[in-house]
Order: C-alpha cells, then structure tokens, then sequence
C-alpha cells in the first residue's frame, strides 16, 4: 500500500479531496478503495458543469467484481473530469492520488473541506478495517 | 465458522485477497484478477478448488442408483476414468446441484458436487442411495487443484513420473486416470475445466496438496483466484449454480437441455415434470447478452424485451472481450431490442448464441 499523502483530506466512505492553489478541489478515491475494488473496469464521470453536493453520489467506478458510488467530498460545479479514466480506468489501481483523480470541483463551500478526515485520521480509519 | 482449504497458508503468503465463499475462506485474487484471467487463456493457472467436495460411492448396485439420481445418463461411461457432467433434480425437475460423475468400476464411482450446496446434496445422496444399499463416502481428505490454459497439460505432464506421462497425455477429454506426481504423490488426474481452456483438475491427498502447487508455480503455472475462475467460466458459457439455476429452474431453463438424458425405461428422479414442462412449452430461456457500450451488467438487473421481463444471472466484464457479458434469463419467444436497466438507465444489449470465448478466442458473432 503506497504512502497516504498529508495534504489529502478523506470522506469515511474513501474519497479523497486535495486543495489546489487555484482554489479548485480535485477528488478521487483511496488506494486502499481501489485495492479493496481490484481491478476497474468502467468510470462512469460526472458531467462538466454539473452541481455536487458534499456526501452525495457525483460517479460510479465499476470493478470486474462490484459498482460503487463515489460521494463528492465538497460541494460545488465539476470543472473538469479525468478523460483518461474512460480509456484507462486502471490509472486508479495504478496511482489512485495522482494521475487516477476523478473530477475537479469549484466549491461553493470551503469551509466543508474542515469536516473531513484528515490523512492520519484517515490512516486510522483504514487500520482498523483491515483488523 | 469459516472452514480451510489445506493451501490456504499459501495463498496468504502469496498476498492473496481473501474472501468467504460458500463458508469456505478463498482467494479472490493474488493481485490483478484480469491479468490472473489471461495467464489462464494465454498460457497457464491454476486454482485451489479444494472447497469442493469429493464422494465415493460403493456398493454393487451403483450404476443402478445412479441411473435412478441424475438426469444424464451413466450408461455413457462404459470405460474406466470416464466422466460424465450432469444435474441431479428434485422431484419438480428443478435442479438440486450439478455435478461430474467418475466412473472407476462397476461397484466404484465418484461425484465432484458444489461446495455451497454440500450439505444438501449429501443428505439428498445419502437419501436415495438407501433404497440401493449404496454406500456414500465424503473425502474431505483430498484436495483439488485445476490447472487450465493452453499450456496446462504440458507443465502438469512434466512433473509426472515419467512412467505415467504417455498414458496422461492421450487422456481425452473428459477423461481421468491415476499417476504419480512429485516425490511419487498419487494424483488423480482429470482432463476436464471451467474455464473454456484445455487443461487438468488434479485431486490430490491433502498432505501432498502444498508441494504439487509448489511445483506447479515452479514451472511457470501462475496462482489465479476465485474472480478470474468467475470470468473465465462466463465467457467460457458455463452456469454457476445458485445464480444461473437453483431449485426452482430447471435444466430446460437454464440451458441445459444437453445434459438431459430421457433414454428409454430410465425412470431418474425428476423425468415426469421435465416431460410435462417440454410437452406444454419451456416458459423462460437462458440466453447471453453482450453490451458493447461502456458499463457492466450485473446479476440481478432487469432486462427489458418486447415480450415481458427477465434478469441478468451471471454478469460481468470479460476480461477477453474487454465488454460485458452477461446469462439473462427471459420470455421464450424474444426477439428484437433487449434492453438492460443499469441503475436507471435503459441500455441495449445485443442477444448472442454463447459460449463467448472458446481456446481463449472470442467466438463468432460475439
């Protein structure tokens, strides 16, 4: 399992949230999510310009195995999605904090980025799943 | 209380993600599932099916109760180590379980039955054989291990006794016999699958089971859990009992006419309602699906046709196909647009003759 990045911020359910400098919030979900997943298959994106709400459906990954919803960390306006995922849904299992990203939201609410898991919480949470 | 195989220290120590199965604690995967699912097409997996349990039944009149027990018919197995698959029904036609049948000699025969539906279908067996005075023997001192993939059959040949290896290399399909493995182990080797691939199902006394999986990952045969053995088995067009039939389905509704012997006198165990059922029109069908938009279908998803509604049974990405593939079972008569309910969204889906991949290529029309 690779190393959780500090500057993540976590929904129980696995999303993760990265404050960008510009302001935008990108998501996505943790790698301990996508070894639990295995193998994608299909990442259903959200649309471009479409509204999220914090701890509500936004996409859908598809394992071989299972369909899981993935909820928005934050909400807001999707600014931009992954287009990779739609030829390469693997790129999650490959680097699910890095070029395995989602969807990059403009929040409308900041502030909501205060109530999520931060990466040792997170770390925590993951720990005693595992037991 | 989660039950073992004799391996499963070894599939923890290979990093194996590990799930119940039937109450069995089984390996999904070592990894990649998919990459597990072409090993096997392209050259050669192997599996732990240890959870599946082994009878021996004896007794003189053997043949006899199983003429009466299953709905094929063993009269096709006239020479030794010949097998033969089969469904063993209940009284309404519907299906109990489905099963291979070895036939050692006349007084000797063995079933490989389902690991989910062990309880039943020994106290089903048990049941019946009274009447025969045949006596029905588990052997949960054996494990199984399936080696498939186009080049199965040479890397089990080559750890054999060399004595052994002619004679298992013409086993036909089918067809099983016994020989030594490493350190002389004796081994019971069937030429028969559930992937779609040629290859053996080797049962094994459990003390030997870990040193025969050893040498087989030592000649290049790659460990492959219970999700690539899912995949293979689907686009291979093999049912899975419990979701592609159960007992309320019966062979003519999950396509398994084929395995339905109604050979003349032979009065088996469920005969008058699968005759009733053929004379007065099968209402459902099993049929495949291949979506060849983006998505996956899923079992338990509806599927929507002209002539009413049915279900997806078995469904799932197939990893050689790179789409979905699904069993549905549906209104006899269909025709034109099918359609599947994917959370909402109705998508069309294609009706296809299956098996989807046979010798690990798509098959025509698929």
């Amino acid at each position: 399992m690779s190393e959780i990045p500090g500057d993540l911020k976590f929904l129980k359910s696995h999303e993760w949230a990265r404050a960008e400098d510009d302001g935008l919030v990108r998501v996505g979900i943790s790698d301990h999510a996508q070894g639990q997943l295995g193998d994608l298959v299909y990442v259903e994106l959200p649309e471009i310009g479409s509204a999220v709400k914090a701890g509500t459906g936004a996409a859908v990954v598809e394992s071989v195995k299972a369909a899981s919803d993935i909820y928005a960390p934050i909400s807001g306006e999707v600014v931009e999605v992954n287009e990779l995922l739609n030829d390469k849904p693997e790129t999650i299992n490959e680097d699910a904090y890095g070029a395995g990203w989602i969807f990059l939201v403009r929040p409308s609410d900041r502030a909501e980025l205060d109530e999520l898991l931060d990466a040792n919480e997170y770390e925590e949470l993951v720990e005693n799943d595992d037991h | 209380m989660t039950e073992k195989t004799v391996l499963n220290a070894t599939h923890r120590a290979l990093g194996a993600r590990m799930v119940d199965f039937g109450g069995w604690d089984m390996p999904i995967n070592y990894g990649s599932q998919i990459e597990e699912h072409h090993a096997v097409r392209r050259d050669a997996g192997m599996f732990d099916v240890s959870h599946m349990t082994v009878i021996d039944l004896h007794g003189p009149r053997t043949r006899e109760f199983l003429r009466h027990l299953l709905a094929n018919s063993v009269d096709k197995l006239k020479v030794t180590g010949k097998a033969l698959y089969s469904c063993m029904l209940n009284e309404q036609g519907g299906v109990i379980d489905d099963l291979i049948v070895y036939f050692f000699d006349e007084a000797h025969f063995r079933l490989v039955v389902n690991a989910s539906t062990r309880v039943k279908d020994l106290a089903w067996i048990e049941q019946q054989a009274q009447a025969f005075g045949v006596e029905v023997k588990e052997r949960p001192d054996f494990a199984m291990i399936a080696v498939q993939g186009p080049g199965a059959r040479a890397k089990v040949l080559g750890l054999l006794h060399e004595v052994d290896r002619a004679r298992i290399e013409k086993l036909g399909k089918f067809a099983a016999a016994a020989a030594q493995g490493p350190h002389g182990m004796p081994l019971f080797v069937a030429r028969t699958g559930y992937t779609g691939e040629d290859g053996f199902e080797i049962i094994v006394p459990d003390e030997h089971a870990v040193a025969l999986w050893e040498a087989l990952a030592a000649s290049g045969v790659a460990p492959a859990g219970l999700g690539a053995r899912d995949t293979l088995r689907l686009e291979a067009g093999m049912n899975l009992y419990g979701q592609d039939m159960d007992e309320t389905v019966s062979p003519w509704e999950a396509n398994l006419g084929w395995t339905i012997a109604l050979d003349e006198g032979r009065a088996f165990i469920g005969r008058p309602a699968l005759e009733q059922q053929k004379a007065a029109g099968v209402p459902r069908v099993m049929v495949g699906l291949v979506l060849d938009d983006k998505g996956v279908l899923r079992h338990g998803q509806k599927v929507l046709t002209a002539s009413g509604e049915g279900e997806i049974l078995s469904g799932s990405f197939a990893p050689t196909l790179n789409k979905a593939v699904a069993f549905a079972r549906i209104p006899a008569g269909t025709a034109g647009d099918v359609r599947v309910d994917i959370r909402g969204r109705e998508v069309p889906v294609r009706l296809v003759k299956y098996p989807f991949v046979r010798d690990g290529k798509p098959c025509e029309g698929i």
